[in-house]
């Protein structure tokens, strides 16, 4: 444990946290994303999978246990990656106390998403409270009577979905936070990897390509569900 | 040519300083960058005003010392120091500004000289490796493989002279430091003491105020000496290591103990 506090006491400690925390973060939103496509299954597929989640784990977790494990899990996660994130950028703003008066970035363009990880990660944050208060709790971006709390044991998670991007102010957010997401898993999982002592000369290309192809997947799929509804591909079952 | 130049002018450690123009006619592209600063001094110099102070040493590409940040590019537009950059590189009519490293463990002593003794300290802290003195080893007693000495060598070109902490947007020192590290974990002879000399150099890394990296690659992008990415991972691996392999923290050397003990 000593070992564990001592390395968490260097910046590259706290680098390993945002890794293995993004890490977690990472398998949660390409699995979310995943089970977000089955609303293309129809509203009885979409349904029956929010139903079946509360069950996940059976017959060795009993009902919702293995559910609010994960919540925990991610709550925490979420937790120790912001704290770490701050606690780095502070480090990082007083390293250079007066700065250049003509700053040159050399680095190609594609890079642009190094540069967003920390606003992107705020506008994230936001997203994920808005997303809670939203879909999972029905208190935001809704006219009466049009969300149904899958907490009651009925689950209209269809319809949820549809009423929700039918409000096109917010399927513009939901996309615009899901290309923030996209730039930020970019990045992040290449520097995790680096983060990790992982990545090398021979690696670095194919670990770039990885990121890229799991920022574009799970982004594009996401994306894909407000458009479809937008559009009306996806209407009200 | 003739160029403009916006250089910075500061007194002392303790004064602020500010951007001061210069015109500088009749400069020959074949002149490297420095040469040109010697000519504006020696102008200053006649006019009766205060040479622009500024480091360099070996003018060769070797010694590290020559560290400008020349239009917001550490060592400007080559890759390469700032003694090896010629003044080809620029047009006639430029304006070039000229700053000092900057860094809040960099502290500037006068103009554009920086002091970069916080180097120092990190390799004081385990750049090195501890041997007995005793008669000479054998030749090729140790063997070595070539991707092992390529990688090592490769890491081992690093010359100090700063630029990566110069350039980062974050202020770090994760090159530097990575490539010294690098060196020595990538050779047998730098075995023994791996591990402690990973924790000991990243602590006196950051005591010295350097910013954590979040993989720009705006160092390796300036590096003179081309040191890759490659060596921060690696300096990362073997942290994470150190903390499963050795616990405590242990100064080294001879007399090393553990804990301050
Ligand atoms: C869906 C949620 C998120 C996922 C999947 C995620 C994933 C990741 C990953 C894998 C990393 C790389 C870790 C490393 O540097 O080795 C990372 C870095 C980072 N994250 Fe997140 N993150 C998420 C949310 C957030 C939030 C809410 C913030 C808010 C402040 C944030 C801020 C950062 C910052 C500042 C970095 C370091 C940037 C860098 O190294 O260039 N992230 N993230
Ligand atoms: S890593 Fe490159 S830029 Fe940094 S100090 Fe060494 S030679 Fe200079
Ligand atoms: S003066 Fe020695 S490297 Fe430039």
């Amino acid at each position: 444990m000593t070992g564990v506090m001592t390395l968490y006491q260097t910046s590259i400690g706290k680098k390993v946290v945002m890794a293995v925390t993004g890490a977690i973060l990472l398998g949660f939103v390409f699995v979310h994303m995943f089970g977000n496509l089955k609303i293309y299954s129809g509203p009885v597929a979409l349904n029956e999978y929010a139903e079946q989640l509360r069950y996940l784990g059976k017959p060795i977790f009993g009902h919702e246990q293995l559910l609010w494990i994960a919540r925990v899990v991610l709550l925490g996660a979420v937790v120790m990656h912001i704290t770490s994130a701050v606690q780095l950028t502070m480090q990082s703003n007083s390293s250079r106390p007066l700065p250049y008066s003509v700053n040159t970035r050399t680095q190609p363009a594609y890079r642009y998403a190094s540069y967003t990880m920390r606003w992107g990660g705020v506008v994230l944050f936001l997203f994920i409270i808005f997303h809670l208060l939203h879909f999972t709790f029905g208190v935001v971006g809704y006219s009466s009577g049009q969300f149904v709390n899958p907490h009651g044991g009925v689950y209209e998670v269809y319809n949820n979905v549809v009423y929700g991007f039918m409000n096109p102010i917010v399927s513009i957010f939901y996309i615009a936070a899901m290309i923030a997401l996209g730039l930020h898993i970019y990045h992040g999982t290449w520097s995790m990897f680096q983060t990790l002592g992982i990545s090398n000369e021979k690696v670095s290309g194919t670990l770039r390509g990885f990121a890229a192809a799991l920022a574009l997947v799970i982004a594009l799929g996401n994306i894909s569900i407000p458009i479809a509804v937008l559009t009306g591909i996806i209407g009200l079952s | 040519m003739d160029l403009r130049l916006r250089i910075w002018r500061q007194k002392n450690k303790n004064t602020t300083g500010k951007l001061v123009t210069y015109e500088l006619p009749g400069i020959s592209p074949d002149m490297s960058f420095l040469e040109m600063l010697d000519v504006l001094n020696e102008r200053l110099i006649e006019q009766g005003e205060e040479p622009v102070a500024f480091d360099h040493d070996c003018r060769e590409g070797i010694c590290g010392m020559c560290g400008l940040v020349i239009n917001g590019v550490a060592h400007g537009p080559e890759v390469t120091t700032t003694c090896q950059l010629h003044m080809r590189h620029f047009k006639d009519g430029d304006t070039i500004t000229i700053e000092p490293w900057r860094a809040k463990a960099f502290p500037i002593l006068k103009d554009l000289v920086v002091d970069r003794s916080a180097f120092d300290r990190i390799i004081q802290a385990g750049g090195y490796i501890s041997v007995s003195t005793g008669g000479t080893p054998d030749a090729n007693a140790i063997l070595i493989s070539k991707e092992s000495a390529d990688a090592a060598m490769d890491a081992a070109a690093c010359i100090g002279c700063g630029a990566c902490v110069a350039a980062c947007p974050n202020g770090s020192a994760m090159l530097f430091t990575g490539a010294k590290i690098a060196h020595l974990s990538h050779l047998p002879q730098g075995q023994p003491e791996r591990y402690d000399r990973v924790r000991n150099m990243v602590q006196a890394m950051d005591a010295e105020g350097f910013g954590g990296c979040t993989n720009y690659g705006e160092c390796a992008a300036v590096c003179p000496k081309e040191i890759k990415l490659d060596v921060i991972a690696r300096m990362n691996g073997d942290l994470i290591k150190s903390t499963f392999l050795s616990s405590g923290t242990r100064k080294m050397g001879p007399n090393a103990t553990r804990n301050g003990k």
